[in-house]
């Protein structure tokens, strides 16, 4: 089957880059699926899971937290503020992640608007990554 | 002539700073490895992020409502350093470069009639530009202490950053850091950030197959835009911090090995000076003992 290449980087590090047939991204306004020949696009990403296809069967799951992605009809390159393969996530990990945003977003009850977004897109990203965790 | 216990003292502790110099190297050499191979892998994301950003700001910046952070504010008034330095000493000329070249830069400026503002990144260039621009200095971050850099540490500075150009409080924000040429060279160099400079304006001709394709945008361009600026600066600011903790260590490591040297040199020469006291005394005592068995 034909395939394309998809690359995914974090800040920290290169995870992936390889030929592959089909990509799951979640994108900011739903789930989107990548294959070969792909009009060309920008998207942002959500907090989610990247579901990677080859040979016919999902052979990698990887979670981000949210970033962006570039498709062109030969390549896909997901830049993700933060990505784990859903293997090495923790549970435990991500639900303390939970409860401290939990517990930050109360303490900024009285803040600007900006912050309690900001803690609010932190509390859904660490949401998110308790669901894939569970998953895993 | 120093008396021989005084001399054996001496000998003493310069192998004694020595061994200190020489553990400081290697433990210079090891973080100067981990340092290097972070900044190499932060630069594919750096690289990719750059390509799509060409690609959106060309579209969006000749609109009237492009984001402050792109275009800046219009203004050439008020320039906001942002100065990178280590974070300790013992590594030679390291962090006096960066803190000169900061200071010719401001000296620069304020000569030609703006405004300057520095945010201190690192303890050293912190006190180094306080002697003279205490005035100036809008706040000093420390990273003192942490093993590693990470790239939520960036992205607090790089938030301080947006939040102050919300403000109004500068127009023009360069980022001023050790650029990591190779381990024994480190070059200070000024980056400007805001407004954000295009990969376009810097090598204009030849538009790169496929990169000027039409992309469609999911949500809209702006929103992507308004996502992807401030990622931009942090990844930007990560980066200078990357560099100049790898050159920091490179340097550390080089000033540790002269040190090494020149302990190794001084001792050469006091035992030298040693051995020929200790043989002058033996000659004076035997003239004695002879002379005195002459005499009887």
């Amino acid at each position: 089957m034909a395939t394309f290449q998809l690359e995914l980087v974090s800040p920290e590090k290169l995870l992936l880059s390889r030929a592959v047939e089909m990509a799951v991204l979640p994108a900011a306004e739903g789930e989107m699926g990548v294959l070969p020949g792909h009009a060309p696009m920008i998207i942002t990403l959500r907090s989610g899971v990247i579901a990677v296809t080859e040979n016919g069967q999902v052979t990698e799951r990887l979670f981000v937290a949210g970033g962006f992605a570039e498709v062109t009809p030969g390549r896909c390159t997901v830049l993700a503020d933060e990505a784990t393969p859903l293997a090495q996530l923790s549970k435990a990990a991500a639900e303390t992640r939970v409860r401290e945003a939990e517990a930050a977003y109360t303490a900024a009850a009285m803040d600007t608007p900006e912050k309690r977004e900001a803690i609010m897109t932190r509390l859904l990203t660490a949401r998110a990554m308790v669901l894939a965790a569970e998953a895993a | 002539m120093a008396s021989l216990k005084a001399l054996r003292a001496r000998i003493t502790s310069v192998k004694s700073t020595r061994k200190i110099t020489q553990a400081m190297k290697m433990v210079a050499a090891a973080k100067l490895r981990r340092a290097q191979t972070q900044a190499e892998a932060a630069r594919p994301y750096a690289e990719r992020m750059e390509r799509m950003l060409a690609s959106l700001g060309a579209s969006v910046a000749g609109s009237p409502d492009a984001p402050k952070l792109l275009v800046g504010s219009g203004a050439d008034q008020v320039h906001l350093l942002v100065v990178v330095t280590g974070d300790r000493g013992l590594a030679g000329a390291f962090n006096t470069n960066v803190g000169r070249f900061a200071r010719t830069r401001i000296r620069e400026l304020e000569a030609a009639g703006k405004t300057v503002k520095v945010l201190a990144v690192g303890r050293k260039g912190a006190a180094y530009l306080k002697r003279e621009f205490a005035s100036r200095i809008t706040g000093e971050i420390s990273l003192a202490g942490k093993k590693r850099v990470d790239f939520t540490d960036a992205q607090e500075i790089s938030g301080r950053i947006v939040a102050m150009l919300e403000a109004g409080e500068f127009d023009v924000c360069t980022l001023v850091y050790n650029r990591f040429r190779s381990v024994i060279s480190q070059v200070p160099t000024a980056q400007q950030m805001i407004p954000t400079l295009l990969p376009e304006e810097k090598g204009a001709e030849a538009p790169a197959a496929g990169a000027q394709a039409l992309y469609e945008y999911e949500p809209s361009e702006e929103e992507i835009l308004a996502a992807l600026l401030p990622q931009n600066l942090a990844i930007q600011v990560y980066r200078a911090l990357l560099e100049n903790s790898a050159g920091f260590f490179g340097s550390q490591m080089n000033a540790m090995d002269n040190a090494t040297r020149n302990a190794g040199e001084m001792i050469n020469k006091l035992t030298l000076n040693y051995n020929r006291t200790r043989q002058a005394n033996i000659t004076r005592e035997l003239i004695e003992i002879i002379s005195g068995a002459e005499a009887v």
